[in-house]
This record gives C-alpha cells, structure tokens and sequence, in this order.
C-alpha cells in the first residue's frame, strides 16, 4: 500500500519535481507541529486526512507511533437521540477530570450536492472557549469504506496529538456508520424513551456493537418501559450464549439504580463508582454484559454514571485482554479497506487505459461483446501477473502491522 | 484518482456573533452553500469571537462568513481576525461579512482583512461563485 502510495508521488514528481519534496517537508513540519501541540496543525493534519491529499499516507503512517494513549469511545443513535448534548456533556465531565479531549462528529452529506450542513457543534457549548476540548465536523463524503478509514485516521491524529479521549459521534443509520463506530474501544448506543419498536430493530447490527445502552431523555415518558425492553433483548441475546446470562444483566441494571442514588448526594464523580463497578468487572473478566444507563443530557443526570461505565469497559477490556482483539480486528478491517480503495483505484486506471468506460459500455450496447467477456479480458492479464509474483515480500508488511498491533 | 477528485470540498463556517437574533440569512446562505456542495459548519446563535475563532481554527474551515445585523461589526469583525491572526490562520481563510453593513464601514472592514461584504439583496449565485472563485488553495 506504501509502495503504491509513493508510486504515486513518483508519478506527480516527474511533472513537478520539487513540488512533491516540498510537500513531504511541509508533512513533516506539520507532524512536528501536531506533536507539539498546535490546533492548527491538528486541523489541517484532518484536512489532509479528510481530503485525501497527495501524501496524506505518508503523514497518517509517520502518526502511528505516537499514538496508542487515548481511549476511544463511539457515541451513535437514532437522530434526535441527544447525541451531541450528551458528547458535550461527557466531554466537558471529562474536563473536569483533566483529560483532554477530542470529539468527531459526523453528519450525513447529500449524496446529490455533496453539501452538507454539519449541526452538531451547535450542541456542544459547555466546553466552548476551551481549546482542549477539540471538535471536529466531518461530512460523510461519498466514498465507499473511505468514512471509517478516515475517521480512524482523524481519531490516529487526536490521539497522537495528546487527547486521553476522543469520542466519535454519529447517526446509526446504517453500514456504513457501524463501521465508523467500531474505530471505538467503546461503544455506547444512545435509544431515546418510548421507541419500543426502534427496540426491535435496534436488533440487527447496533445491538451487537453496544458496549453500554444509554436511555437518554430518560425524564420523559416511557423512558422505564424502554429500559425495561433493552434489557429483555440483552437478556435474550445472554441466554443464547451464556447460561448464567440473565441474572448478570439484571444486576448490571439495578447496580446503575445504586449508582444513580449515590450520585444524586455527591457530585464528585470520578472514584467511587468506577471503583465498585469494577470490582463487579472482576468477578467475570471474560465477560461484558452491556450496562443500560440512564441520562438527561440537557442538564447532565446520569452523565456521571456514564463516564463510570465506559470506564469500566475500558477496564474490562484491559483484563481481558479484549482490547489486543479488538484492535486486531480493526486493523485487519483497516488493511482490508485501504487494499480495496486501492484496487479500485488500480482498476479505474486500467479501465481508462483500455479505452473509456463507455467505448466498453457502448460496445456491450451494440451486441459486439458483454460485461462479463469485457471484465475477464482486463483481468485476464493482471490475473497473470498475480500468479507470477513471489509472494514472500507480504512478511514484511505483516511483521510491521504487528508492531502497531501492540499499542499497549 | 476518483476517490481523490470527490474528497476535496469547500468547508465553510456560517457564524452568528454577538447579541444578534437574526439567523433567517445565516439559514438561507447555510443551506445556498450546501446545494452549491460546499460542507457547511453553523455555529448557532449568539456566538462570541474567540468562539467563532476556535471554531474557524478546529474545523480548517476555507471560507468564514459573518453574518451580523446588530450593527456591531466595527468592534466584533477585527476581534475575530485577531484571533484569526493569533492561531496563524488569518491568511488563509477567506472571511466574508455578511448583513447590514453601511457602505461607510466597509473600506475598514476590508483593511482589517475580510474580503468581501455581501449586502442586503446579494444574489445566492453571486455569493457561491464568489466562494468558488476565491476559496484558498491549500
């Protein structure tokens, strides 16, 4: 992939020579500055995340060692849910604490226009004026797989600037925002009161991506009622695998009530309950039950809480050793994706090279051949080349991902 | 590359600063700068320069358009490109005011840096080809 990227550079370099050197020092230079803590920096490094600009790999590959310190949480939900009232309050919870921190916010793009209107930051006002709590707004550009790469990109960037969290908020709607929710550590799923049927469907793809069930608004009625049927779908979800399953969620839920009325005397957040949930961590270090909690995001009840179970799931991911998993599995995702764009890209030129896309298209519409006839012929040769190549230089690239593999 | 050429997009912050309600024009020209496929950021109401500024600083945003009907551009627009100027950001953000800007008050707005004052009854095309014309290449 490196290989290919530099290619490229090559290519841009015999045009303009000094252009392409110029701009890897200006990377370098904007590493450097990144590291040192420059917002600018920082927003620019995204920029060139965000845009895909010549050399960006480059950037993003020499990131990596630095980063490996921040805990990642994803935030999604329905829109409407209070996504961006309650990363506002999280954020500014951890303030508090004196973590730094990072937020991307991700908002849809018409897939008309490619415009976008990216709305969250208007949410965000309790940490305003202060720069260490840095916002993001990303649009999610129409390339396929590119938003999570870019995201993990963007959070790769946060964290190697110093950020302890970053926190990645977006619309659950669909694929392809599950995907971006799993550059995560941890994810919690937002369900708003009174959406029972959105219970159900929550079913299919977000109940297996949620570390921990928030019922925001959980002032309004039928907060109960939603609370009451998350827990009856985890327990479901527990009994399939687990025996012991159902009565482990049922503790999780009335530890939060425990936890909800320790809150309402102390303010102070940080030790206590992260403390106690953690010794319930304990007792099954090989096990995570998704606690169900419940907040007000607009005058931040239960934010407290919140903050102690995703601390908890940053715990349990420790011990048991889930967290090597995960990034593993998010790595190996990483590599997939990043191979495909460039197999795209690789074939789009070789489409082009063949005559134009129409040329083809208009030769399938005149009955002289058919797509399939068309694909195995530009294939046909690369599939050659393919089964010409000595496949040992693949270790090298494996041995280097292991060594980003262990970040901890 | 494809996936190269569909990355770039102009980002755009709308802000509303000051004690000023009227966002009817900040909503319009939100939503002008999305259909012309611009990625438009909207710091909402009631906004204060340095938040404007922070927010101008971790978005990269290319093009800040002020909106203001209060009147009090002379004091808040050269705060905001002070700012601009303290982060190093000041050259190269297009900054454009928008609003109710009597025409004896914008040779100095021009000199503090923005560069260009839209008025009442500007034309949306006029306004998006002028960003077009003149967002910055980075």
């Amino acid at each position: 992939m490196t290989a290919e990227d530099t290619d490229d550079g090559d290519g841009d370099a015999e045009t303009t020579g000094s252009a392409t050197e110029t701009a890897t020092d200006v990377h370098d230079e904007l590493l450097e500055r990144l590291l040192e803590g420059d917002h600018r920096a920082l927003a620019r490094t995204i920029s060139k995340i965000e845009n895909r600009a010549p050399g960006y790999r480059a950037l993003v590959s020499a990131l990596y060692e630095h980063t490996g310190n921040a805990d990642v949480i994803g935030i999604t939900g329905s829109p409407g849910a209070g996504k961006s009232t309650l990363v506002d309050k999280l954020a500014e919870t951890y303030r508090e604490q004196g973590d730094t921190v990072g937020i991307i916010a991700i908002d849809p793009s018409s897939p008309f226009t490619g415009g976008a209107v990216l709305g969250d930051r208007i949410r965000m006002a309790s940490t305003i004026g202060d720069m260490d709590v840095f916002v993001r707004s990303m649009s999610a550009r129409g390339t396929l797989g590119g938003l999570s790469t870019a995201t993990a990109d963007a959070v790769k960037a946060m964290d190697a600037f110093g950020k302890d969290k970053v926190i990645v908020e977006t619309v659950g709607a669909g694929q392809n925002e599950i995907d971006v929710v799993r550059t995560a550590d941890t994810v919690a799923v937002l369900v708003p009161p009174g959406s029972g049927d959105a219970v159900q469907t929550l079913k299919a793809g977000i109940l297996e991506i949620a570390d921990v069930f928030v019922v925001n608004k959980a002032d309004r009625d039928g907060a109960d009622r939603t609370v009451q049927e998350l827990l009856e779908m985890i327990e479901l979800g527990e009994r399939g695998g687990f025996g012991g399953g159902s009565s482990r969620g049922q503790s999780g839920h009335h530890h939060h009530d425990h936890d909800t009325a320790g809150h309402s005397d102390s303010s102070v957040a940080d030790g206590d309950p992260a403390d106690s949930k953690s010794d319930a961590v304990d007792t099954t270090p090989d096990h995570w039950t998704p606690p169900i909690l419940e907040t007000v995001a607009t005058d931040g009840t239960g934010v407290d809480d919140l903050v102690g179970a995703l601390a908890d799931h940053q715990t349990y991911l420790e011990r048991s050793g889930e967290r090597d998993v995960k990034a593993r599995q998010r790595y190996a995702e990483e590599i997939r994706t990043v191979l495909r764009e460039d197999v795209h890209d690789l074939l789009a030129a070789e489409l082009e090279a063949r005559g134009s896309v129409e040329v083809l298209a208009e030769a399938v519409r005149d009955g002289e051949t058919d797509p399939y006839t068309v694909v195995d012929e530009i294939l046909d040769p690369l599939e050659a080349c393919l089964a010409e190549i000595d496949r040992t230089p693949l270790e090298r690239d494996s041995s280097s991902d292991g060594s980003t593999d262990t970040r901890r | 590359m494809s996936s190269e050429q569909e990355g770039t997009s102009i980002r755009c912050l709308v802000a509303k600063v000051g004690l000023d309600g009227h966002d009817r024009g900040a909503h319009v020209i939100a939503r002008a700068f999305r259909d012309a496929g611009f990625e438009v950021i909207y710091s909402g109401l009631h906004k204060a320069p340095e938040e404007i500024v922070q927010a101008a600083v971790q978005e990269d945003v290319d093009v800040l358009g002020i909106s203001i009907l209060s009147g009090a551009h002379n004091t808040l627009v050269p705060k905001i490109m002070d700012g601009l100027e303290g982060y190093g950001a000041k050259e190269d953000t297009l900054v454009l005011v928008g609003g109710v800007i009597p025409e004896e008050d914008r040779p100095e707005l021009m000199d503090a840096g923005v560069a260009a004052v839209f008025g009442p009854g500007t034309s949306m095309e006029e306004t998006v080809e002028f960003v077009r014309e003149n967002a910055p290449q980075r």
